[in-house]
């Protein structure tokens, strides 16, 4: 029977994401785990992430958790959202603070100066709502869901890869950003599939059976 | 391009949903869970639940609502009421909720929106804003259910509450609300204009033209309303669908 262990560093909303694994792969075993041991011994690897970067490398670090989801990145179905995309670049602006690099890349804010968008009017920071994300390569994470498809964002940062090779998902707020990235066997979102109705669910099945 | 979310609103009373009219006068309107299972279904973009339960104690009959909708509905949802402290932002986030919104209680101690923001990130405090026009052009705060004036401007609060932290304001007019008249639209537009982050309009929708009014005059990012859906007026779905038509960008 399949494991995932969905990593509890206590930043965030785990049960809504252990929930909606559960409800699309009720065969398989959701762990909410902070065990490096549980962790390692997963099948699949889901690192959720909520917040400030800085707060959540901390607690990663208090944790001890760094090290093992370093190894997941490289060894298993590994999905990162949100801060758990954030957290596989390099440098994040916010709190001036290194991530697992694992990616390349930095990890910018949305300008601080009033965005604007197409028609003129001001958008607002922090990115909150659903907003498009066009399927910038083909991948068995995206079976199931329309290019162009809806998701549910909120965040004030952004990654932005410097290998666009990793680039599988954009969308446009006034500024083109990197919503979805894959490698091997590691696809994150900036988006929370967990709260992104039938389309996140049909991502989170996807990866439930992805064997990469 | 960021659609515009419709955010059905249920006012939960000691475990029940209800609606009253100006604050006052409830009405039942039906199981929570079920009603939240119907929004997500006509494709609500979130659900926002206010706990209007007088007594304390009778408070924490919320929290397994917000469980069980949480474990069935894959939204987000917002919850507030009642809310005095830093733990009661992390209980409700840890009963399954997104998003908290605290009212008078960030009035009273405006520290608070910075310590939850703090503590678990802008992108889950939401303040709420009780506004009554007290003159042209001019709009106070209140609390306590619309019982107390506070003194404070709403726009400059609006203002205050960005700088502490706040992820998102939802702005209620209390001239409007339960009235379906209509939103306060040059209130709505004068926080909207006011603020960098995120505001949902509430308080007085009675049609959908309305909510697309809320939108394109007001502003506003995302809109809410509770009767029109509440006694099946209209569908989610519907009022994205007259939204669309009048140009407005919605997820369908």
């Amino acid at each position: 029977m399949t494991t995932v262990a969905v990593v509890d560093y206590g930043m965030g909303n785990l049960r809504s994401v252990a929930k909606a694994l559960e409800h699309v792969a009720p065969e398989a075993t959701v762990q909410v785990t902070a065990n490096a041991v549980e962790i390692q011994a997963a099948d699949r690897v889901v690192v959720p992430g909520q917040g400030a970067m800085p707060d959540c490398m901390r607690a990663l670090a208090e944790r001890g958790l760094r090290e093992v989801i370093v190894r997941a990145t490289r060894e298993k179905p590994f999905l990162g959202i949100c801060v758990g995309l954030q957290m596989l670049f390099g440098h994040a602006e916010e709190g001036d603070v290194n991530g697992l690099e694992v990616l390349a890349g930095r990890v910018p804010r949305f300008p601080l100066t009033a965005m604007q968008s197409a028609e003129g009017t001001r958008l607002k920071v922090p990115h909150m709502g659903w907003n498009r994300v066009t399927q910038v390569a083909a991948h068995p994470l995206w079976a199931n869901i329309a290019d162009g498809e809806r998701f549910y964002f909120v965040h004030s940062y952004y990654v932005a890869p410097d290998d666009a090779a990793c680039i599988a998902g954009s969308t446009e707020y006034g500024l083109p950003f990197t919503s979805a990235v894959a490698r091997d066997n590691i696809f994150a979102v900036q988006f929370h599939p967990e709260k992104s109705a039938r389309a996140g669910l049909a991502l989170l099945d996807n990866f439930m059976h992805w064997n990469p | 391009m960021l659609a515009k979310r419709i955010i059905p609103c249920l006012d939960v009373n000691a475990g029940r949903v209800v609606k009253g009219v100006n604050f006052v006068e409830l009405r039942d309107a039906g199981d929570p869970v079920e009603i939240a299972h119907r929004y997500d279904e006509q494709g609500a973009d979130e659900i926002t639940f206010l706990d209007i339960t007088a007594s304390a104690d009778g408070r924490d009959l919320i929290l397994p609502i917000i469980e069980a909708v949480a474990a069935q509905v894959f939204i987000p949802l917002t919850v507030g009421g009642g809310v005095r402290e830093v733990a009661d932002v992390r209980r409700l986030l840890n009963a399954g909720a997104d998003k908290v919104s605290m009212n008078s209680a960030a009035v009273n101690n405006p520290r608070l929106v910075a310590e939850a923001a703090a503590r678990v990130g802008s992108q889950c405090i939401v303040v709420a804003i009780d506004a009554k026009q007290t003159s042209p052009g001019k709009w106070e705060v209140f609390t306590h259910g619309g019982r107390k004036n506070s003194g404070l401007d709403a726009i400059a609060w609006a203002k205050q509450v960005e700088q502490l932290g706040a992820g998102e304001i939802l702005l209620t007019s209390m001239d409007r609300d339960g009235t379906r008249a209509g939103f306060d639209l040059a209130l709505t537009r004068a926080v909207a204009d006011a603020v960098g982050i995120p505001l949902i309009a509430s308080g007085g929708v009675g049609n959908l033209q309305h909510l697309a009014d809320g939108v394109m005059q007001g502003r506003a990012d995302a809109v809410l309303a509770a009767s029109i859906f509440h006694y099946g007026e209209y569908t989610v779905r519907q009022a994205k669908e007259y939204m669309r038509q009048r140009g407005i960008e919605v997820r369908l």
